[in-house]
C-alpha cells in the first residue's frame, strides 16, 4: 500500500487556502488593512467580541460532534436495517429519508429551539437530524448494491453474518461511506453557521454582526472564512476517500 | 443471500410496516398531548391529552378512529383499504385539531393561544407516512400522483377556508399579518423559480458548450463543486460587499436594484448554486445519448439544430429534469436565508420568529416553505416519469 | 460421500428443483449440466445450505447437512464460483487465508499453506503473494479463487461455472490444473457447467438436469452411448457424438499387429487425437507405443469404423 502522496501540483491552491486561512486566524489583526476599505465612520475592520480562532474551534467542534453522532446512528441504522430481521423496515427507513431530504435545514434548525431552548443544543439536534440522510443513503448503497459476489462468497467461505459485515461488507462500502460523511460535514458546516441565529456561538455570528451593524468587512470575513473551512473541509474528505477507495481495491476511484 | 421467504411466512399475519406506523398512532394518541395551550404567545406551553382537549363525545369518537385506523394498518389489508384509512386518519386529526383549538381557547382572550401538540404532530407524521406507503403499493401512474397532491391540497384549502382552524395559533400569526404573508410567499417563491429559470437559461448553453471541450468541462466543473460546498450564509457574505460597491459606484445600478443587502445577493447566490446540478444533468443527459443515436440522426441528413431539437434534447429532457427537480427542491429550502440578508421570502418569519422566541411564528414560515418543498418534488418526479414513459414508447 | 435424497426446492409454486436424487462417490468429478434455468446452480447451492432444500435430505459423509451450523458447514466444502468472488480489499495471500484463518489455523500454517497453493497453480509466490485482486488477469484471479477454495484442504469441492468467463485457450490449461490438482488431493467435485465438452472432459460422472428434474445420471461413455432423452442428445450435439466417443476412449483397445512408418504415439493417447495424428501425418497406420516400446499400430480405416456410430 502506497499512501496517497500529501502534496501534489493539484492539491497546491487547498495547501495554500489552508495556510492563508492559519494566517488569517493566528493574527486577524494584521490583515485590518484589507478590511478596513470596506468599514464606514471608523467602524473596527475585524470582528474582536470574540476571538476568530475560538469561534472557528467551536464552529468546527459542533460540526464535529454532530457528524460524528450522525454518523455512528445512520452506520448503525443502516446496518439494522439490511440485516434479516430488519429488512422489513428498509422502504419506511427509505421514505423518512426522501421526505426529510424536502425538509430545509434552517426550518429544522427554528422548529428544535422550542424544545431545547437557545444556545449550542438546538444546532447540534439539527446537524445530527440532517447528517442522518446522506449518511444512512450512501451506507445503505455501500452494503447492498456493492460486490454482490464477494458478500456470496464470503458466505460460502463460512463467514457468520457478523465476520461478513466486519471483514467484507465494511471495508467494501467505507469509500461510500466516508463521501456521505463527507457531505453531511458540509451541509453540517452551513448549518452551524445558520446556528448563530438561535446563539450557538459559531462563525455566523460574525456575518450576523456585521449584517446588524451594516458592517461589511464583518460579513466579508465571516465569510472569507466559512467558505474557507468548506472547502478544506470537503478536500479532506476527498483525500480520505481516494485512500479508503485504493485500499478498497478500487484503484480507478478519483479523489 | 438468506431465505427471505421463511421470514416472511411467520410475519404472514402482520404488516411489519403498518404495525410501526399503528404504533407510533396509538403513542401519539394514549401518551402525547393533542393540544398545547399557552397563556400569550411567548408563555410557556400546558399540554392537553384528547380526551381533555376535545369537547362532549368526541374524544369517543376520536378514540374509535384512531383504533381502527390502528387495525386496519397492521393487518395485511390491500392498498385502497390502507389508503382510505390514513386519509380517514388524517381528516379526523385535522377536525380534532380544529375542534379542539376552539374548545380551549379561553373565550374572550385576546392574548392565549393553542396550538398542535406533539401527539398531532407525531401522528401527522405517522399518517402521512402511511399514506404514502399506500400510495406506493399502489403504483399509481403520474398523472394519478399530481392527481393525490391536487386533492390533498383541495382538503388542505378547504381546511384553511372553512376556518376550522381559525383558532390556531399559526393562524393567529397569520391572520395579524395576511398582507405581509402572501407578499413574502410570492417573493419566496418568485426567488426560488426564477434564479432557477435564470440558470437553466444560462445552463444549458453552458454545458452544450463544455460537452465539447474536455479541459474546459473538468476546470468549470470542479469551480462549480468548490462553489457548491460553500455554505450558504457564507457566499450571502461574500456577495454582499461586492454588491454593495457596484451599487454604489456604478451609474444606474442602484436604480436596478443592485445593493449590499437586498434581493440581489439572495437572487445571485441562488443562481449560482443551480448552475452545478444544471450543468452537470445536462451533461450527463446529453452523454446518455448514444452515439448510433447521432449517427442515425445525421444519416437521415438531420441538420445539428434538427438533431438537437428532435433527437438530443428530447432523449437528455429526463436527466435534466432530474437536475432541476434537485435545485428547485433545495432553492425552495435556501430561499429561507434570504430573509436575513433582507432579500424578503418566507425566512424572514422564521428568523422575526426566532428572535421573538415565538414558535408559531417560526412555523409560519416553515410549514409552507416546506409544503412548497414537498409539492415540488412530488410534480417534478412525475414529469421526470412522464419524460421517460416517452422515451421507451 | 454426497448423496442427494429426494431433493426438492420451490420458488412460490414453481419447482427449481424437482425430486433429485444421486450419489457422489468419494474422489468422484460429478459434473452437472443444463441449461440456465435448469436447476443446476440451486442443486449445487443446497450442498453448502446457500439455499435450504423446501423438502428431501442431503447427506455428506452419511451425515445430514443440517446437523452442523450453516457457518461451519460451510468452512468444511470449497466452493468456486464464476466470476470467482475475490474480496477486491484483501491482498491475495489473504483471500486464499480465508477459511484457513476462519478455522484458527496459526500464522505459520496458513503462510505454507498459502505459498504451496500458489505453487501448485503456477504462481511465483513471491511475486504474487501481497497484489491485490484487480492487479490479476482474469484467469490468475480465477486460480486465486480455485486455490481459496482448497486452502482448508476440504473434502468436498463445489464449482460453479468456473471457467466460464476464461477464453478457450487458458480454459482448458485451467480445466487440465483441476485434473491435476484432483489427482493429488483426491477431493470430491461437484461442478455445474452449461458446456457438454466440459462436463464430457471432466466429468467421472455427469447429471443432465432439464427444467429442475435429473434426466439422466452416468459415466460420460453411457452418456454418450445412450441419451436417455432428446434434450440430452441435443446437448451433445447430433453431429458431435462420434468425436465425443472417440474422445472418451483411448487407441490401446484396438491395437493390431503390424508396422506402421513414423514416429509412435502412446497407447493412452485417445482415438480422436490418434485420428488427427493420422490425417496431419498423412499416415495410413500409426506405431503405438506403451513404456518406451512399439507394441504394434492403429490404422486409420479402423479408427473410422470406431467413429461411424456406438458399437
Amino acid at each position: 500500500m502506497t499512501p496517497a502522496a500529501p502534496v501534489t501540483p493539484a492539491r497546491l491552491p487547498t495547501l495554500l487556502l489552508l495556510v492563508c486561512l492559519m494566517a488569517f486566524l493566528a493574527m486577524p489583526e494584521a490583515f485590518s488593512g484589507l478590511f478596513a476599505p470596506l468599514t464606514r465612520n471608523g467602524a473596527a475592520p475585524i470582528y474582536t467580541q470574540a476571538p476568530l480562532l475560538f469561534l472557528t474551534l467551536n464552529h468546527l467542534a459542533l460540526v464535529a460532534a454532530g457528524t460524528l453522532a450522525a454518523t455512528i446512528a445512520a452506520v448503525g441504522l443502516a446496518i439494522a436495517t439490511t440485516r434479516l430481521a430488519g429488512l422489513s423496515f428498509l422502504p419506511l427507513a427509505r421514505a423518512v429519508a426522501n421526505i426529510g431530504q424536502t425538509f430545509p435545514p434552517v426550518a429544522v434548525l427554528a422548529l428544535t429551539v422550542p424544545i431545547f431552548g437557545f444556545g449550542p443544543v438546538p444546532t447540534l439536534v439539527a446537524l445530527f437530524l440532517y447528517g442522518l440522510l446522506p449518511i444512512f443513503e450512501t451506507t445503505l448503497t455501500g452494503l447492498t448494491e456493492l460486490a454482490p459476489e464477494a458478500r456470496e462468497a464470503a458466505t460460502a467461505c463460512g463467514m457468520t453474518e457478523t465476520q461478513r459485515l466486519m471483514k467484507v461488507e465494511l471495508p467494501l462500502a467505507l469509500p461510500l461511506i466516508l463521501s456521505g460523511i463527507r457531505l453531511s460535514a458540509v451541509i453540517a458546516l452551513a448549518t452551524a453557521t445558520i446556528g448563530s441565529t438561535v446563539a450557538a456561538s459559531t462563525l455566523g455570528e460574525v456575518i450576523i454582526s456585521g449584517l446588524l451593524t451594516g458592517n461589511t468587512a464583518f460579513v466579508l470575513q465571516g465569510g472569507l472564512v466559512v467558505a474557507a473551512l468548506a472547502i478544506l473541509l470537503n478536500e479532506g474528505f476527498m483525500l480520505l476517500e481516494a485512500i479508503a477507495a485504493r485500499r478498497a481495491g478500487r484503484p480507478s476511484a478519483k479523489g | 443471500m438468506a431465505e427471505p421467504a421463511f421470514a416472511a411466512s411467520r410475519r404472514a399475519l402482520i404488516d411489519p410496516l403498518g404495525a410501526t406506523l399503528a404504533a407510533i398512532v396509538a403513542i401519539a394518541f394514549l401518551f402525547q398531548p393533542l393540544m398545547l395551550l399557552r397563556p400569550n404567545r411567548i408563555a410557556p406551553a400546558q399540554g392537553a391529552f384528547a380526551w381533555e382537549a376535545l369537547p362532549g363525545l368526541q374524544p369517543m369518537a376520536c378514540g374509535i378512529i384512531t383504533a381502527l385506523v390502528v387495525l386496519i394498518l397492521i393487518s395485511r389489508a390491500d392498498a385502497r383499504l390502507r389508503l382510505a384509512a390514513a386519509v380517514a386518519g388524517l381528516v379526523g386529526l385535522g377536525l380534532a385539531v380544529g375542534s379542539g383549538a376552539s374548545h380551549l381557547l379561553p373565550p374572550g382572550s385576546a392574548y392565549a393561544r393553542v396550538a398542535p401538540g406533539a401527539g398531532a404532530w407525531l401522528a401527522l407524521f405517522a399518517l402521512s407516512l402511511a399514506t404514502g406507503d399506500a400510495l406506493v403499493r399502489l403504483r399509481l401512474s403520474p398523472s394519478g400522483r399530481i392527481a393525490a397532491l391536487v386533492v390533498a391540497a383541495g382538503v388542505l384549502a378547504g381546511f384553511l377556508a372553512s376556518g376550522l382552524w381559525s383558532d390556531l395559533s399559526v393562524l393567529r400569526e397569520y391572520a395579524s399579518r395576511s398582507d405581509a404573508f402572501l407578499r413574502e410567499l410570492w417573493v419566496h417563491a418568485g426567488l426560488s423559480v426564477f434564479s432557477l429559470l435564470a440558470a437553466v437559461v444560462v445552463g444549458v448553453p453552458l454545458a452544450m458548450l463544455l460537452r465539447r471541450v474536455a479541459t474546459l468541462r473538468r476546470a468549470a466543473l470542479a469551480a462549480l463543486n468548490v462553489l457548491q460546498t460553500i455554505p450558504s450564509m457564507a457566499l450571502f457574505g461574500l456577495l454582499i460587499a461586492p454588491l454593495a460597491w457596484i451599487g454604489a459606484h456604478v451609474p444606474g445600478a442602484a436604480a436596478l436594484g443592485i445593493a449590499g443587502i437586498g434581493v440581489a445577493p439572495a437572487f445571485i447566490a441562488l443562481f449560482a448554486y443551480s448552475l452545478l446540478p444544471i450543468v452537470g444533468s445536462t451533461i450527463a443527459g446529453f452523454e446518455a445519448v448514444s452515439e448510433r443515436t447521432r449517427e442515425a440522426a445525421d444519416a437521415m441528413g438531420m441538420t445539428a439544430w434538427q438533431k438537437l431539437l428532435r433527437v438530443e434534447l428530447p432523449l437528455a429532457l429526463p436527466v435534466i429534469l432530474t437536475g432541476v427537480r434537485i435545485v428547485l427542491v433545495q432553492n425552495i429550502g435556501l430561499s429561507v436565508i434570504a430573509g436575513l440578508v433582507g432579500g424578503g421570502g418566507l425566512g424572514v418569519f422564521v428568523f422575526q420568529g426566532i428572535s421573538q422566541t415565538a414558535t408559531d411564528l417560526v412555523l409560519l414560515g416553515a410549514l409552507p416553505t416546506v409544503a412548497m418543498a414537498f409539492a415540488a418534488g412530488i410534480v417534478f418526479d412525475a414529469l421526470i416519469d412522464l419524460s421517460r414513459r416517452q422515451e421507451t414508447r | 460421500m454426497i448423496d442427494f435424497d429426494s431433493v426438492s426446492r420451490l420458488y412460490g409454486d414453481r419447482p427449481a428443483v424437482a425430486d433429485v436424487s444421486l450419489r457422489v462417490g468419494t474422489g468422484e468429478i460429478a459434473v452437472i449440466v443444463g441449461t440456465s434455468g435448469s436447476g443446476k446452480t440451486t442443486l449445487l447451492r443446497m450442498v453448502n445450505r446457500l439455499v435450504e432444500p423446501s423438502s428431501g435430505r442431503i447427506l455428506i459423509g452419511g451425515r445430514d447437512n443440517r446437523t452442523l451450523p450453516a457457518h461451519a458447514l460451510r468452512r468444511g466444502i470449497g466452493y468456486a464460483i464464476q466470476g470467482h468472488g475475490l474480496f477486491p480489499h484483501r491482498t491475495v495471500a489473504e483471500n486464499i487465508a480465508t477459511v484457513p484463518s476462519l478455522l484458527g489455523w496459526d500464522a505459520k500454517r496458513i503462510s505454507a499453506r498459502v505459498d504451496e497453493l500458489l505453487s501448485l497453480f503456477h504462481l511465483d509466490p513471491a511475486l504474487f503473494r501481497d497484489r491485490m485482486p484487480h492487479q490479476l488477469s482474469g484467469g490468475q484471479q480465477q486460480r486465486i479463487g480455485v486455490a481459496r477454495a482448497l486452502a482448508a484442504e476440504p473434502p468436498v469441492l463445489l464449482m460453479d461455472e468456473p471457467f466460464g468467463a476464461l477464453d478457450p485457450i487458458i480454459r482448458e490449461k485451467a480445466q487440465e490444473d483441476l485434473l491435476a490438482i484432483q489427482k493429488a488431493y483426491g477431493t470430491t467435485i461437484i461442478l455445474v457447467t452449461h458446456d457438454m465438452d466440459e462436463a464430457l472432459h471432466l466429468g467421472t460422472r455427469i447429471g443432465v438436469m432439464d427444467a429442475g428434474r435429473l434426466v439422466q445420471y452416468d459415466v460420460p461413455h453411457a452418456i454418450v452411448a445412450a441419451p436417455a432423452t432428446d434434450f440430452v442428445r441435443s446437448l451433445l450435439g447430433a453431429g458431435d457424438r462420434a468425436f465425443h466417443l472417440l474422445s472418451l476412449s483411448t487407441v490401446e483397445e484396438m491395437i493390431e499387429s503390424g508396422e506402421a512408418p513414423g514416429a509412435a504415439i502412446p497407447a493412452d493417447m485417445s482415438m480422436r487425437a490418434a485420428l488427427s495424428e493420422s490425417l496431419w501425418s498423412r499416415r495410413e497406420a500409426l506405431p503405438v507405443a506403451k513404456d518406451g516400446r512399439v507394441i504394434g499400430r492403429v490404422t486409420r480405416a479402423a479408427l473410422e469404423r470406431r467413429g461411424a456410430g456406438p458399437q
